[in-house]
């Protein structure tokens, strides 16, 4: 028999069904990042079907795209749907050959006749197919809480089959949330609190500081990876590289060793701030856990907030640090975040940074450095790259 | 008389993608920097590795952290095979392989009992060339180390039962399972998840000469056969012939999405052929057989004759391994097989690739009738 091809995903949506007048707009965001995501395959069709997105393949590598559309928010499941004609001997055998794929275990056959004009009910092609997939494969029927629910939806001319079910990325589509800047380091939480940001419907851009030559262009490269890792989510992320070895030496010369890592925080959620506003971001994004380390107790993080007045949001605030771990691993970024590069702050990092610093004490150690000149320098000196992903030529 | 050599020997090597060529030339232009270099030069060398690295991971289904790049595949067969061998022989020193592997991996089992102390047990073949599962579970014993059985033979283009093998020794032993996957990569599935550790070369899949890969999945102990330096986690050490690595990736996503319709037509048709030649018998098993090659025997005509009779006419094939055939040996492969006399002497390998035509596959079977009436002796 020939061998069964995919012919379209089905789309089911996570969270956005809720969303009442708002509902057409996520839609059409999500089938926006659908095609961006899939923008290799131009034959791909999508049709918005009210409470779904059919993905017509047109002869593109159904696995491929289903890795793509995997990691799309605002996603709940997917499934690769086969179409067959209307015929009983087809869609039987179509459904034997896509559940010996599937591990052994129980199912159930659910049919939907769109048109109830044709001459069998549904019950008789559950039964049908049911009965083949009995007499040929170890699979056993639980209609109540099947582990396998292989759906059919026929109409006069064809019928769509669709068995395997790929859990989506849930959460929303980006864009529909606005924009917001991470602060992108190269450890291990940024990348994981720039994920979590996405997967609320939020589009993220990147800030790095970065201290040539303290610091090595490796170390640069590691953040640019850590970006391209999260294209999978956003194709496209705008990467901001701030040089901050002047400002980081004038606080190391002045300022009082245990204050230096808050005053270097400070100084760079003012630079940050400024990005956000003049490219219409809403908020800063941080991967701060509370507890940490020494610049994120409750008092470091006042005393660093205390240098700006926009929003700052802290994904993973409450989290443990192996819970982090676990979701960098799922996303792909912890194998980078651990390369072995430092990153400006461990370059200058100082043996008893304070704990508990009091912002009366902070603002007086600032006021000991220059800074504003180095910071309008800084800020005029920003690179703007934009990390995408995309095919290299010679892979 | 056709005007371009027809090259029907793409088990031995295959004419080099024009994409990947392309590619080739305008790398080597542009980066000669070493790759382990810590300026830009050398970073975005490494970046590509890096990528390339990822991309050939995602293809065959493991991790990138997997894959090291090395110089070929037989490079591959004894770093792993010595270098697990070395590692794990305070748990025992027993190995297993099959008695028709390619040489790269039995020499490196001779050596190993020859120099090193360990006990081989080479697995005996059927008349298809394939082992069976039940010899290799008796094989199996409490000081087995280590198994290696080659997916496709190089020379009859068996297909061997690798997950039925690895089934048996994941549940019967400890023992680490490699994969000689040479021949049949790009040309059958294979399913990395269940082995421990595989090779595979370029030049074999429309790639350059000079590179090959390892996958070795990080729990895999293998000491390094060469030291000196950090490159490819330790493991191959030495200036990484860079750009011909990084064109693995676009080699192997080339060679898995080629067609391979024409190949399994220009075979069925030789099959067709030789089945109605009187003289000709056909090694390769019909089922079960990687689809580019054609192992066959000319009863009348020894191999050597028909090889130069055949390359006269400007037509390319083996008459066995081309890594062995420069001493006369009969072929150790057919021998396992339980073959003798004229059926060893008159072995030819055809071996198909996508380049080749159906006009060839006549032209072929036409001069070989020819060879046969003009030099055939009963």
């Amino acid at each position: 028999m020939a061998e069964i091809k995919t012919d379209r995903i089905l789309v089911r949506f996570g969270e956005l069904s809720n969303k009442g007048k708002n509902r057409n707009l996520f839609v059409r965001q999500l089938i926006q990042n659908l095609k961006y995501q899939l923008s290799n395959y131009p034959d791909i069709r999508y049709r918005n079907q009210f409470d779904r997105i059919m993905i017509e393949l047109n002869g593109a590598d159904s696995d491929e795209v289903l890795e793509r559309a995997r990691h799309v928010f605002g996603i709940r499941s997917l499934s690769p749907v086969v179409v067959t004609p209307m015929d009983f001997k087809l869609i039987n055998e179509a459904c034997l050959e896509l559940m010996k794929q599937e591990k052994v275990g129980t199912f159930k056959v659910d049919t939907n006749r769109k048109d109830k004009t044709l001459n069998f009910k549904s019950n008789d092609l559950n039964l049908s197919v049911a009965k083949t997939i009995l007499s040929q494969t170890e699979h056993r029927v639980d209609v109540h809480n099947p582990d396998i629910r292989i759906r059919i939806d026929v109409d006069a001319e064809k019928a769509s089959i669709a068995v395997k079910t790929v859990l989506g990325a849930q959460g929303f589509p980006i864009g529909v949330g606005g924009k917001a800047l991470l602060l992108l380091s190269g450890g291990i939480d940024s990348p994981v609190a720039g994920y979590y940001t996405m997967k609320r419907g939020v589009e993220i851009e990147c800030i790095h500081f970065a201290a040539p030559p303290y610091t090595t262009i490796q170390a640069l490269d590691k953040v640019k990876q850590l970006a391209e890792k999260l294209c999978v989510y956003q194709p496209r992320i705008k990467l901001h590289v701030v040089p901050f070895t002047e400002i980081q030496l004038e606080i190391y010369k002045k300022a009082h060793p245990a204050y230096t890592v808050v005053l270097m925080r400070r100084v760079m959620m003012k630079i940050a701030e400024r990005v956000m506003h003049e490219h219409k971001m809403l908020a800063l994004v941080s991967g701060e856990s509370l507890g940490q380390v020494a610049s994120q107790t409750l008092q470091s993080m006042a005393s660093i907030q205390d240098a700006m007045d926009g929003l700052i949001l802290r994904p993973l605030l409450t989290f443990d640090k192996n819970d982090i771990i676990d979701v960098a691993k799922k996303i792909n970024t912890y194998e980078t975040s651990i390369l072995p590069y430092e990153d400006c702050c461990t370059i200058f990092s100082v043996t008893n940074p304070i704990t508990k610093p009091k912002l009366k004490i902070v603002l007086l150690e600032e006021a000991k450095c220059e800074l504003d000149e180095l910071i309008e320098v800084a800020y005029k000196s920003i690179e703007t790259t934009e990390i995408r992903y995309h095919q290299e030529t010679y892979l | 008389m056709h005007t371009n050599p027809i090259y029907f020997d793409h088990a031995s090597s295959t004419p080099v993608h024009p994409e990947v060529l392309k590619s080739l030339s305008e790398l080597s232009a542009v980066h000669y920097a070493n790759s382990e270099s810590l300026h830009e030069a050398g970073l975005s060398i490494q970046t590509m590795m890096r990528k390339s690295r990822e991309a050939i991971a995602s293809l065959l289904g493991v991790l990138a952290t997997d894959i090291t790049f090395t110089s070929g595949a037989t490079e591959s067969n004894n770093i792993l095979i010595k270098g697990i061998a070395f590692a794990y022989q305070h748990k025992g020193k027993h190995l297993i392989t099959t008695s028709v592997e390619h040489s790269s991996v039995l020499e490196s089992f001779q050596d190993l009992e020859k120099f090193f102390g360990f006990e081989v047990t080479y697995l005996p073949v059927d008349n298809e060339g394939r082992i069976k599962g039940e010899d290799l579970k008796k094989a199996i014993r409490s000081d087995t180390i280590f198994v290696s059985i080659m997916a496709v033979n190089n020379e009859i283009g068996t297909i061997m039962p690798i997950q039925e093998c690895a089934q048996i020794i994941h549940s019967h032993s400890q023992a680490i399972f490699h994969v000689d996957g040479v021949q049949a990569l790009g040309k059958i599935d294979l399913n990395l998840s269940t082995i421990d550790c595989a090779s595979f070369s370029a030049h074999k899949i429309n790639g350059v000469k000079g590179s090959g890969i390892i996958v070795k999945k990080r729990n895999v102990q293998c000491h390094p056969l060469i030291t000196g330096g950090s490159q490819e986690e330790g493991l191959r050490p030495g200036t990484p012939n860079a750009i011909h690595h990084i064109l693995f990736a676009k080699t192997l996503r080339l060679a898995l999405n080629q067609d391979k319709s024409l190949i399994k037509s220009i075979k069925s048709y030789l099959v067709d052929e030789f089945n109605q030649m009187d003289g000709i018998v056909i090694n390769s098993p019909m089922s079960g057989c990687s689809d580019h090659i054609l192992n066959i025997s000319c009863l009348k005509v020894s191999s050597q004759i028909m090889l130069n009779w055949l390359n006269q006419h400007r037509i390319y094939v083996s008459a066995m391994a081309t890594c062995l055939n420069r001493d006369a040996q009969p072929s150790h492969v057919l021998e396992a097989m339980g073959f003798e006399g004229n059926r060893l002497n008159g072995v030819i390998r055809i071996s198909i690739g996508y380049t080749n035509t159906m006009e060839e596959a006549k032209t072929l079977i036409s001069i070989i009738k020819e060879g046969i009436v003009k030099y055939g002796r009963d």
